[in-house]
């Protein structure tokens, strides 16, 4: 299936939570979606006959500066076809249902999200730091972000 | 960290067994020599079984996806090639289209022809030191001396080609860096007919050793569906019986021009995605990978070898995930641009990372001198994992 025709099957099923299709000019399309219904859409995505996404290879989180955005791209090996979902959260408390019990593998990415971006994942069994110090301040990928001067003691001075 | 902080992240014990020995939370690491890196591993053992292992990242962070916002795509890329330090080519190639998709840049044949001829000799390199530290790793010191004898053949023709022994930046938008001489063409050709001869010899020393499959076989094993849940990729996820290769089932920088075969785990000394169909995919990788150089070789047509690129190159707005199949596994760069001539976000998924996140799952009551064969089975470089 490519992205329309999965597109056009998750409307029907989940109607408008599904955000209207939009075609890019260059590069990649993407799935965009209420973020109370991506765990149910997901679930879907793995479960369905004609879906199947047994693989989620990557969640990415962006800073849009107005707002936080959560990409999740999945592959199906055994269909072997791709899709990318999108979710829009609010920047000053960015909040989203954890995959990990879809795809345990979402449960580094997801802490490595949390950890650079600050998106909080509900129903995660471990959200935790995983990159920087549990004790650390801020969340660096954010635009915003000012690195600090001093850590523990350390300066960079 | 200190010990409270040990026992805030690691969550309690299972207690499965009713007849308990003292059990003990230890560290393996961050400088275990077989960690490959700066790795540290907590792990709760009850006497030599290991109930537990939780790993602890980030000691090699090095903020690539923050200073790749910061920088022009041209001076990011250099960075992307530092992430996995055995794989230099691989990472700098998956950049390189990632951006040339964005920005519509073609490369000419003879760039895509040189891109897979260095890509599958640092493939070869980075085989052969995984060869040899896995070897190291379970108590055999012979075959780490015998990997880096040829691998030394194949960096000095990367060093001919790039100028680098380690990190070579070789491939770049729009291109590679330096073209192929008749001198250059002529050690690869030497390089693969002495890697074929000592192939044999690899095997008569590591693969069918008693004592080395002993330690491997029917060890960590990683069932097919283990596998893609965990997200696996790369030899791990063959050894487990997936028949995918992105250089055959999403081929890129003309892959599928080449013939080669794409080698799954069998479970021939014990179970399908034991630690020793793990080694093995990548003992015939290497064949597969001689394969390749030499079809590249013969076919290499003339021509330019990098595309004129603007200097200050503005990418369209839109955003791209380009995959590609490294050493390790599926590296890909998702690149978010909105027009500047840097980018909004980059963010790497790397193989390394992705496979390290299932040790906690197999390596539960197991022997603790099995931890050490699984996770260099795995073949993780510390450096990708933190990025």
């Amino acid at each position: 299936m490519n992205p329309r025709e999965i597109h056009t099957l998750l409307k029907e099923r989940f109607g408008e939570a599904v955000r209207d299709w939009t075609e890019p000019e260059v590069g990649d399309s993407s799935l965009d979606l209420d973020s109370g219904s991506l765990h149910d859409v997901c679930v879907l995505l793995r479960d369905d006959s004609a879906l199947r996404f047994d693989f989620l290879r990557l969640v990415s989180a962006v800073d849009r500066t107005d707002r936080i955005e959560c990409v999740y791209h999945l592959w199906s090996y055994e269909l072997a076809h791709s899709a990318a979902l999108r979710v829009e959260l609010d920047r000053s408390d960015p909040r989203v249902a954890s995959l990990s019990d879809v795809w345990p593998t979402a449960e580094w990415h997801e802490r490595e999200a949390y950890d650079m971006m600050g998106v909080v994942f509900e129903n995660h069994p471990h959200l935790h730091r995983i990159l920087l110090p549990e004790d650390w301040e801020g969340y660096p990928l954010r635009k915003d972000y000012v690195a600090p001067r001093e850590y523990n003691g350390l300066t960079n001075e | 960290m200190s010990e409270a902080n040990v026992t805030e992240t690691a969550p309690p014990a299972s207690r499965r067994d009713s007849l308990r020995t003292e059990e003990m939370l230890l560290n393996m690491g961050p400088q275990h020599p077989s960690t490959h890196g700066v790795l540290r591993l907590v792990v709760r053992t009850d006497g030599e079984m290991v109930r537990e292992s939780w790993p602890q990242i980030g000691f090699l962070h090095r903020c690539f996806e923050k200073i790749a916002e910061s920088l022009p795509y041209a001076q990011a890329l250099p960075y992307a090639d530092r992430m996995d330090y055995l794989g230099s080519v691989n990472n700098g190639l998956a950049f390189c289209l990632g951006v040339e998709k964005l920005g519509a840049i073609e490369v000419s044949e003879r760039a895509a022809h040189l891109r897979v001829i260095a890509a599958e000799l640092n493939r070869i390199a980075s085989h052969l030191i995984a060869f040899g530290t896995y070897a190291l790793d379970l108590g055999a010191f012979t075959p780490f001396i015998y990997g880096f004898r040829e691998r030394e053949m194949a960096v000095s023709i990367l060093e001919k080609l790039s100028g680098g022994r380690l990190l070579y930046h070789y491939p770049r938008i729009g291109g590679v860096a330096n073209d192929l001489t008749p001198e250059i063409a002529s050690d690869i050709r030497a390089f693969l007919v002495q890697m074929r001869k000592v192939w044999p010899e690899y095997n008569a020393l590591l693969s069918d050793n008693q004592i080395f499959v002993k330690r491997t076989a029917n060890v960590g094993v990683v069932t097919r569906e283990q596998a893609i849940a965990w997200g696996f990729t790369g030899p791990c996820l063959r050894a487990s019986g997936v028949r995918f290769d992105l250089r055959k089932d999403q081929p890129y920088s003309l892959y599928e021009r080449f013939a080669f075969d794409v080698p799954i785990g069998e479970g021939t000394k014990g179970t399908t995605g034991d630690c020793w169909d793990r080694y093995w995919v990548r003992m015939v990788e290497i064949l597969e990978s001689c394969r390749i150089v030499e079809q590249a070789l013969d076919g290499i047509p003339e021509g330019p070898v990098l595309t004129k690129v603007p200097r200050v190159l503005k990418l369209p707005k839109g955003e791209v995930y380009v995959p590609c199949e490294n050493p390790r596994g599926e590296l890909g760069f998702y690149i978010v641009s909105d027009g500047d001539p840097k980018a909004l976000r980059i963010k790497s998924r790397g193989p390394s990372f992705c496979n390290l996140s299932i040790v906690n799952e197999i390596c539960r009551d197991v022997l603790l001198a099995d931890v050490v064969a699984i996770l260099g089975s795995i073949d993780i470089v510390l450096g990708e994992v933190d990025r």
